[in-house]
């Protein structure tokens, strides 16, 4: 994999994407393997739907306080981070990549888990304990569609998964560590912009059935409050259809078209408002959920 | 769908760029993706806009610039240097973009600069220019002229960041027009002559060709085979397009493909500046520092 990183590029798939992988920094092909070890690796030579390179900066910043660039088609999106997160890097920037291009579905800062065909939106915006969540509900068998991007399909409102390595954040590293002792979590970068950031590799299984669309059949709005005893409290549906929207990475692009999709979809789900501070109690009352 | 909300934009900002060119009693020439869009064209399916391209009469432009003014298009490129490089030397004023809705307009008062070495005739062209079924006030060039200026836009100006998607803005256009009309690329042909485009016209049926793989007919061929250049040669113009018209991409580039570019760049403004502004041009934009736009972490584009 070293090699492939370095010389002509790792070619990934990624479901539903392929992404063409340059990087000569080392900790970067070592987060890569520990954590992508389910996803296939390509042919080198083939098409690709992101050309991707975590590369040193030219000059001075490789070596004095070395940093990293996420190169995207030729072009930096970004400003270079210290070269140590540059793991996290790929993986904020991936997820930026796909908001930014992926405009044949509607995508919603979410997560996205399923059992059997059946779905569960979980859209949030950052600190609600949604991607917590997330890994506790796949650390017990429900399969990883999207910790971060739901997908949506205009034409059958169904979910495309893109199953990647869910990202944890400051306690919630341990709790989780705590909570699925044989899910493997990749190293700890401290002292990122969200504070330690982390992730959980997802499920072989998970990976396998990532070209199996679901059926979403639950909106949930997560929150985290400590202390709270877990509990759903239904939401009016148009009030769903707003706080979807608000969520929505591409809604402004697509205008009414998205705004009729959200409509359809937000019909065929029920919606609740989720409050939880136990992780285990929360995981109960999805099973449960499932089972009504 | 992504393009469906832009073309929907674009009428919107059509329509309000009609009450405020009605007020003032002057047309308005729609140019390039805009008017693909307003006429239906093939070319403008699918298109996706950063700008809109208008042409107003020169003597009209000050009237014009403050009414868009009062309407809320301030203009950019507000630097003393930048300001004379568009009104004086080039044929548009600065690009205007809308404070609250982000629209970004650029207005032409003819269809190529001053001072170009290739001075078409734009008189002729605006004469023959006709009305926009469903777009009271806003014209179009006639169809020969439109595939012309197209042409001269990518041929002559020297930044060719979208030259794969102009060549086939001429594909489609070309073979549209071709395709309702058996007499067009006769015409086209005469009136290159006409207007004195003959040039780009030459370089425009020889890279749909030589890149998109379109077959021209013989005859039309070898008419404006006298329209090629002596100098450079044909060969040099062939490697520099070859690499310049491919998509901007690693996959697409070679070892040359910079050097290309760069080359081509001066040769743009070379064509539309006597030689003794485009050194200093060239010169302060090397120097100058350029205000790039802040890139974020990834973190916050994504707002996450």
């Amino acid at each position: 994999m070293h090699e492939a990183l370095c010389g002509g590029g790792l070619r990934l798939r990624i479901t539903p994407i392929i992404v063409r992988l340059h990087s000569s920094i080392p900790d970067f092909a070592d987060g890569l393997l520990r954590l992508y070890g389910d996803h296939e690796i390509l042919e080198p030579s083939g098409f690709a739907d992101f050309h991707i390179s975590l590369a040193s900066p030219g000059g001075l910043r490789r070596w004095l306080r070395p940093q990293v660039n996420f190169i995207f088609d030729g072009f930096r999106p970004f400003k270079p981070l210290p070269r140590e997160q540059a793991y996290p890097m790929f993986e904020w920037g991936l997820n930026w990549c796909v908001a930014q291009h992926f405009h044949h579905v509607i995508s919603i800062h979410s997560a996205a888990i399923a059992r059997g065909g059946s779905a569960v939106i979980l859209p949030a915006p950052p600190g609600s304990g949604k991607s917590t969540l997330c890994a506790g509900l796949v650390a017990r068998g429900w399969r990883l569609l999207s910790d971060e991007l739901a997908l949506i399909r205009p034409e059958d409102l169904q979910l495309v998964p893109c199953p990647r390595p869910i990202s944890l954040k400051n306690q919630s590293i341990d709790v989780i560590g705590d909570f699925a002792m044989d899910c493997v979590i990749g190293l700890c970068y401290r002292d990122t912009h969200k504070g330690d950031v982390a992730h959980m590799k997802p499920p072989a299984e998970s990976v396998e059935r990532a070209a199996e669309f679901a059926d979403p059949r639950w909106i949930i709005f997560p929150r985290y409050a400590s202390g709270m005893d877990a509990v759903f409290s239904p939401v009016r549906k148009a009030e769903a259809v707003v706080r979807l929207a608000e969520n929505g990475f591409n809604y402004a692009k697509l205008g009414p078209f998205a705004f009729h999709v959200l409509n359809r979809l937000v019909d065929q789900c029920q919606v609740f408002d989720f409050v939880y501070s136990r992780l285990e109690e929360a995981v109960d009352l999805f099973d449960s959920l499932f089972q009504t | 769908m992504v393009v469906a909300m832009q073309h929907e934009a674009l009428r919107h900002e059509l329509a309000i760029l009609g009450e405020i060119f009605s007020s003032l009693q002057t047309y308005i020439i729609l140019l390039k993706g805009a008017a693909y869009v307003a006429c239906c064209l093939a070319a403008g399916r699918g298109r996706s806009f950063s700008d809109i391209d208008i042409l107003i009469p020169h003597g009209r432009l000050g009237d014009v610039e403050a009414a868009l003014m009062l309407k809320g298009w301030v203009s950019t490129h507000r630097n003393a240097y930048d300001q004379r490089y568009y009104r004086q030397w080039m044929h548009e004023i600065p690009p205007m973009v809308h404070i609250q809705r982000g629209t970004a307009l650029d207005v032409h008062h003819a269809l190529t600069p001053p001072t170009s070495r290739i001075r078409a005739d734009t008189a002729a062209m605006l004469a023959n220019a006709r009305d926009i079924p469903g777009w009271p006030g806003f014209k179009a060039l006639a169809p020969e002229d439109m595939v012309l200026h197209s042409a001269t836009h990518l041929f002559l100006e020297g930044e060719l960041e979208a030259g794969l998607r102009d060549l086939f803005d001429l594909e489609a256009l070309i073979g549209e027009f071709s395709a309702s009309d058996p007499q067009f690329l006769d015409r086209l042909v005469g009136r290159a002559e006409a207007v004195g485009l003959e040039r780009p016209l030459f370089y425009a049926l020889r890279y749909v060709q030589r890149i998109l793989g379109v077959e021209f007919p013989a005859e039309l061929l070898a008419r404006t085979s006298d329209f090629k250049p002596s100098f450079p040669p044909l060969v040099l113009m062939d490697a520099l397009f070859d690499r310049a018209l491919l998509p901007h991409h690693s996959t697409c580039q070679d070892a040359l493909t910079p050097a290309a570019l760069f080359a081509l760049y001066v040769r743009g403004h070379w064509l539309r500046m006597p030689a003794h502004l485009l050194i200093v041009h060239l010169l302060r934009k090397a120097f100058r520092r350029e205000e790039e736009s802040s890139p974020e972490g990834p973190e916050k584009a994504v707002r996450g």
